[in-house]
Parts: C-alpha cells; structure tokens; sequence
C-alpha cells in the first residue's frame, strides 16, 4: 500500500547538473503548454517558470486543451492529472495520436496512485507533486525535453508498489513479452533510492554508475510501465480504485 | 497451563480435551515406571511454547552454570539411587534414568525458562521453602528429623525379609527418600532461587534501559523544545500540557509513550503519524513514501519508534525543510529510512552521552533483533537506516 504525504513537499527528483547539456529546437528554450483548472496555479506556475521556457499556451479542460495543443505544437505539456473533464490521461491519448512526439510531464497535488499510473501508463514521461520548487520543475522539464523520465520519490514508490504486488502473487497472465513483467534488481535498487530522496547524481554516486545510466534505468522502468500489459498491473491499479 | 503446557499443546494437536490428555499422561506415566514424564520433561524443554520463538533448551545450551548445576545434581542421584538398590530395592533401579533425567531438566528449565511457567514453579517449591531464612532451631530440628528418618528407614531396609514380607522395603525406601529430599532439599532450593534471583536482575536490567529510552523520547524529548522555544508562553504550556497528557497515559494507564500501538494498526499508519506529528510539532515537510504494508506487532511499534525519534532529531538538528522518510514491507524484513539534507555531522564525534542516537535508535533495534546504521558528514546531510526482521507472520506454523 502506498502511503501518500498529504503535504509533501518539493520532490528532489532530479538535480539540475544536465540540463545545460540539452539543447532545444526553439533556441535554448523549452517551448512549454500548461494544463491545470486552476488559474491561480497556472499563474504560479507561468511567473515561475517565467524566463526558462516559453509557455506557448494554456488550457482549463480536457476538449480544449486538446484543441489547443494540437494547433501550438509545444514540445512539453504540463498536465494535471484531474481535469474537470476527464483525467489527465485522456489529453495525453488523444494527442499521443496525432504527435507522439509530444512530451508530457504530469504535475499534481494527487496521490492516488492509480491517477498517476493511469497518466503514466497513457504516456506522460515523469510525475512530479506541485509542491515542486521553480528550479527543480525546470530540471525536470528541461529532462522531458530531452526523452528522459522524471521520477519522484513518491512516483518511484508507486511502481516498485505496483510491481512489488504482482511478484508475489506468481498467477499473472503471461504476457507476451515477460521482461517486461518485472523490474531488474538493478531498476529495483534505483527507485529505492530515488524512493529514499536521492538525485539521480546521487543515485549514481551511490551506485557508483553514471548519471546517465540512472537515467536509462529510469527510462526502461518507464517503458516497462507502460507497455507491460501485466494483468497485474491492472489489478493493482483497480484495487486502489475500489477503497 | 498446568506445568509446561505440554499437554495443552498435545490436546490442540489431537482434539481431544485436556483434562483426558493429563489422566492419560498420568497413566501412562505410572504404566511406563517414569518414562514418559522424563519424556514430559524432554518435551517442554525442546518444544518452543506457543507464540515464543525458540525453545528452552537452546537458551539452556548456553547456560553454562546451569549444565553444571544439573549435571550435579544429577550425579547426587545417581550416588543415592545405587544406595537405594544396593539395600535390596531394585525397583528403584529402574525408576533411576527418569528421575535423573527428569531433575536434570527441572533445573535447566528452572533457569531459562520465561517469567509465567517459573511462577508456577515456585508455587510448587514454596510449601517446603524451609530455607536460610528458617530459624537456627527449625533448621536443627530439620537435621536431626532428617537423621531419625534415615537411621528409621535403613533400619528397616537392613532387618530383613521376615514378616511383612512387602511393607517394609517400601516403607524403608520411602523414609529414605524422604531422608534424602529433607537434606538436601534447602541446598536445591537455594540453587533455584539463586538463579530467578539472577534471571529477576537480568530482567530488571532490560526495563531500566527500556524505561530510559522512553522517558528520553518523552519528557527529555518536551524538555530540550521547551527551551528551544522558551520565548513564546502558548507553545511552552501547550507542550506541558501535552506531556502531561502522554506521561499520565504511560504511568496509569500502562500507553508507553513514543510507541505507536493503539493509535496506528498498520506500517503506513505509524510513517503517516510520524509525518503528521512531526510537520505539525516542528513546522517542516516530512516527504512519505511506503512500499507495501503490514500489521504492526511489539517489534515494528519499535521500529516506527526509532523512525520517529530519527525523524525528531533530522527536524531539529539538521537544519534542512524536507525529511524523507521511506518505508518498505518486504516478506522477511521491514527497513525504514529517514533522510535529510541537512548540515549533518561526524557520527564518530558524537559524545556518548548524547542519548538521542546511540540508547533510543540503536538499542532499541537491537534489543528487537533489528539493525540501525547512521550515515552522515559534516555538509551533506544524514540518514538513517533501519531494518527489522519480521516475526512470525510469514513463518511456518509452530508445534504446538
């Protein structure tokens, strides 16, 4: 069971150190579209973010977010994971449709672990909480950007949650590629430790791997993530439904 | 439970009623001249009780004085079992190998047996308990009884065979153990005692150190915030006052305070508490994330207890405005992680009096079979990191 903080704070997620390293078509600038129903929140955000990426719109609901997107053509969407509308998660299958090459960062106050898989697993690359401070949002966007996933601690506690109930129940429906079903020892020790609070230079210091090997560790989590058609997974995410 | 509870144990296993079990025992006891309650014995030294997690006998294993005392006392036996069948008895001969054995064990289980089944013991013992502190003229009279009996009962043994060609030998036998028990009777009285004295300063010993690291994690714990936040008089009584409330709860009402049980049921519900009580007693983020989750037993409360009071020192001595703390459910162990990124500090200069770490998270683990290691250095933060090993749950079931 996952135990979220009601009033967690900013997630450290990942250090700052590459950004630097990504460049982006738009010249430096991440070109950025907000989705959130909370104006007060999109405006935090946007003077927040004001100067480091280009908000190149925003949206309230699903319909129009949609629209909006498929016509700006940003490269980043931030979205949250409730809309009045629908979830999160809908925004990012229709676009998925039109432009994979869209990249999605979910950004909520949620911690209902089955919203944030339901995001993930329709094709949002990271999740970070809102509590998230200016500089590390950036980071992470700066990540997205570049095809990295961004995992915050809770994120990370999620999936080895998720895959954690399925290695024991041993019944699962084999899918039909069984890598997928489970994480590697390795994956496995890297979202613990991203689960305890640590950077990925942390991680990596920790493990004495690269920073990028982190991040590739982190990247196949993802797919796995996604792509796993574990029935577990499913049920996991109905059980957390139900109570 | 009558003795060591083995019959109990027999008559869950087999369903039949206790009270049948015991009148078979009993039985079967005179039936097999003694054996089967050296086997009584045997068993209740080798079979864990139910919900304890080892038996008797290992702890007796490393009991060196106890061995010696049994081996002891059962050569004493020995020596008055072959007088007894060289004065004609040799039924008493075959009583001999249960009895020693059954002695031998008495003591070793008298030792290292737990608390409740010693009680029992010493009800048994106490009627006799004509011991060093009898009076001088009890104790002569006790000596010259014993001597009458024994010159009575060889007397006896030795006249022959003639005229109550069956009651005498018997009657001679019994006086003679009775002899034998009066005699020597204070001296194992006095061994047994002597080591529940042991075992009673040994426990005594544990809950002095237990009653310190709870008295730390309270009243010690409201006293340094006191005096942190002496300026301002609201937080100042509302702190006493709440330490009131705990320190009452504990003396009267038996709630241990810095424990968990009672309030939290579950593993995520302790971290959840802590994350609760400490964002709201110290005015900083606690970041929550549990892996998995498990009902709390007396070994996790303590672990969520350490994690708290890890989580109390992050808050009030690193400096930083997140604590992490990570907790992961695993089949066989619970570990628990407290994080900051704080200004931490150099573990190996840590003065030994400063309680915090070394008595309320360290021996608290391991007083409970877990582990507790503190990383930290000057500038870049500390943590904490716990482990407990799971009890019982997820073991296989115990003999009965």
């Amino acid at each position: 069971m996952i135990v979220p903080a009601s009033t967690g704070p900013a997630t450290p997620g990942p250090g700052p150190g590459s950004a630097a390293t990504v460049s982006f078509p738009s010249g430096g600038k991440p070109r950025v579209f907000l989705v959130d129903d909370h104006g007060m929140f999109r405006a935090g955000v946007k003077s927040e973010l004001a100067g480091a990426v280009d908000i190149v719109g925003e949206a309230a609901d699903v319909a129009p977010a949609i629209a909006q997107i498929t016509e700006s053509l940003p490269e980043v969407v931030l979205l949250d994971v409730h809309l009045p509308g629908g979830g999160g998660q809908d925004v990012v299958v229709a676009v998925k449709t039109q432009h994979p090459e869209i990249k999605f960062l979910a950004l909520s106050a949620s911690d209902a672990p089955e919203d944030v898989i339901a995001v993930i697993r329709a094709g949002a690359r990271g999740y970070v909480t809102k509590t998230i401070s200016g500089a590390e949002l950036i980071s992470a966007i700066s990540r997205v950007a570049a095809g990295d996933a961004v995992f915050s601690p809770r994120l990370a506690g999620f999936v080895l949650d998720a895959f954690a109930s399925g290695a024991t129940a041993g019944v699962d429906r084999p899918s039909f590629d069984p890598e997928l079903d489970q994480l590697t020892g390795r994956e496995r020790e890297v979202l613990r430790l991203i689960a305890r609070g640590y950077t990925y230079r942390e991680v990596a210091k920790e493990l004495f791997i690269s920073v990028k090997t982190v991040e590739s560790h982190v990247s196949s989590v993802l797919r796995k993530l996604q792509l796993s058609t574990r029935h577990q997974l499913t049920r996991w995410a109905a059980e957390r439904r139900l109570t | 439970m009558m003795f060591g509870g083995v019959a109990a144990g027999l008559a869950k296993r087999t369903g039949f009623s206790v009270g049948l079990v015991r009148v078979i025992f009993i039985i079967a006891t005179v039936l097999t001249t003694g054996y089967l309650a050296m086997a009584y014995v045997l068993a209740w030294l080798l079979i864990p009780a139910e919900g304890a997690d080892s038996n008797i006998g290992t702890k007796a294993l490393a009991d060196k004085r106890g061995i010696g005392l049994a081996a002891g006392l059962a050569s004493v036996l020995v020596a008055a079992l072959i007088i007894a069948s060289a004065l004609n008895a040799p039924w008493v001969t075959s009583l001999a190998v249960p009895i020693i054995v059954c002695a031998a064990g008495l003591v070793l289980i008298w030792r290292n047996a737990p608390e409740e089944e010693l009680e029992y013991l010493r009800g048994v013992a106490d009627p006799a308990g004509m011991t060093e502190t009898a009076p001088r003229a009890r104790r002569v009279l006790r000596v010259i009884a014993a001597a009458v009996l024994l010159v009575i009962g060889l007397t006896l043994l030795l006249e022959g065979h003639d005229r109550f060609a069956l009651l005498k030998p018997l009657a001679g036998v019994i006086l003679l153990v009775g002899g034998i028990a009066l005699a020597f009777g204070p001296w194992w009285l006095r061994i047994a005692m002597e080591a529940s004295a042991e075992r009673r300063a040994r426990i005594r010993a544990e809950e002095r150190a237990d009653m310190a690291s709870r008295v730390h994690d309270s009243v010690l714990q409201t006293l340094a915030l006191i005096q942190r936040r002496a300026g301002d008089q609201h937080q100042v009584i509302q702190l006493a006052r709440a330490q009131e409330r705990e320190l009452r709860a504990w003396l009267f009402d038996g709630r241990p305070p810095g424990s968990m049980e009672g309030q939290a049921a579950t593993v995520a519900d302790g971290v959840r508490l802590i994350q609760q009580e400490v964002e709201a007693q110290h005015g900083l983020a606690v970041d929550a994330v549990t892996v998995g989750d498990c009902e709390l037993d007396d070994d996790l409360s303590a672990l969520l207890a350490a994690a708290r009071e890890a989580t109390v020192n992050a808050a009030k001595w690193s400096g930083a405005d997140v604590v992490s703390l990570f907790a992961e459910v695993e089949p066989d162990a619970v570990s628990l992680f407290v994080r900051d990124r704080g200004r931490g500090f150099d573990p190996a200069a840590v003065p030994a009096d400063r309680k915090g770490l070394a008595e309320s998270i360290r021996a608290r683990m391991a007083r409970r079979g877990g582990s507790a290691t503190v990383r930290s250095s000057p500038g870049q933060g500390t943590e904490v990191s716990l482990v407990m090993p799971r009890s019982g749950a997820d073991r296989l079931p115990r003999r009965p």
